[in-house]
């Protein structure tokens, strides 16, 4: 076996794993760190796919950023274990089945491909930040600008959303405390 | 690695976060699994761009597999920001109810 197949064998066990071990934890902490080690595993993955840069991204974005956000949610909401009772085993049952023969299904309709081109370990420099830096400010310069306004809008909806009651309804529960 | 391996391997995490989305209840934790579904359709992006790389087609034009990549570095930017908001909605659904269990939250339905 050559030294890319025995990586890449690892590198999906510990991927496979890690995803089933977010599912089955019950603590919801537990749950993302496991899915950080997934995000990981995913960056090697990218690395040994030539895309250098997305694999930087993708720890600084997600590892970074996203997951760090979800744990100070769910210290912030302080869930413990026993908050989500995991009863009704039948229905998850029934979920695992569901899930099982998707699966299956996409994989037998995936093994019918004759076209099975391998993904070679090579050299290329498509994957370095100046490759892709000139892609994106030359050919993607309006998508790019587009996505800025959108982050503009996803920060403005989400402190509107999170946003605590509006001033004259607190005043007014206050106004009702103190007459009564 | 044959480009099988990695669409089988794509698949499976792929199931694994429709299988959680059905099981679990916890809403962070579906939100999870939904970032879990990104990840695998994003892996199976720069495999396939990798896998044409080589390609006649990539050789006419220059650019041919780094576009792919900006592809994936645009649904990355996407997540971040769907995240905010619905980790945001979900903050407000905790304080009206003081729950994230999506059983609870089926007011929508009528």
């Amino acid at each position: 076996m050559e030294l890319t197949t025995i990586l890449f064998l690892i590198l999906s066990l510990i991927s496979i794993g890690s995803a089933v071990m977010m599912l089955m934890s019950r603590n919801p902490v537990y749950s993302v760190l496991w899915l950080i080690l997934l995000f990981f595993t995913i960056s090697a993955h990218y690395l040994m796919l030539n895309a250098q840069f997305l694999a930087v991204v993708n720890i600084i974005v997600y590892a970074g950023a996203i997951m760090v956000l979800f744990l100070f949610v769910v210290m912030l909401m302080n869930l413990n274990a026993d908050t989500e009772p995991m009863k009704n085993y039948r229905l998850q049952l029934v979920g695992v089945i569901a899930g099982g023969s998707l699966l299956l299904i996409l994989v037998s309709a995936v093994m019918k491909i004759e076209n099975n081109q391998p993904v070679l370990l090579m050299v290329g420099d498509y994957g370095l930040i100046k490759v892709l830096g000139k892609t994106l400010f030359q050919k993607f310069v309006l998508p790019f600008e587009i996505s800025s306004i959108l982050f503009l809008s996803a920060i403005i909806g989400a402190m509107v959303i999170a946003k605590r009651d509006t001033p004259s309804q607190i005043t007014k529960g206050e106004t009702e405390k103190r007459s009564s | 690695m044959d480009i099988k391996a990695y669409i089988v391997l794509a698949l499976i995490l792929f199931t694994i976060g429709v299988t959680g989305v059905l099981i679990r209840r916890n809403a962070i934790i579906i939100f999870m699994c939904i970032e879990l579904m990104l990840n695998a359709v994003n892996l199976l992006l720069v495999a396939f761009s990798k896998m044409h790389a080589m390609s006649a087609v990539a050789k006419a034009s220059p650019t041919f597999a780094s576009d792919a990549q900006i592809f994936v570095f645009f649904i990355m930017v996407v997540a971040a920001a769907e995240v905010t908001v619905g980790l945001s909605i979900i903050m407000l659904l905790y304080r009206n109810t003081r729950s994230v269990d999506v059983n609870f939250l089926n007011r929508l339905k009528y």
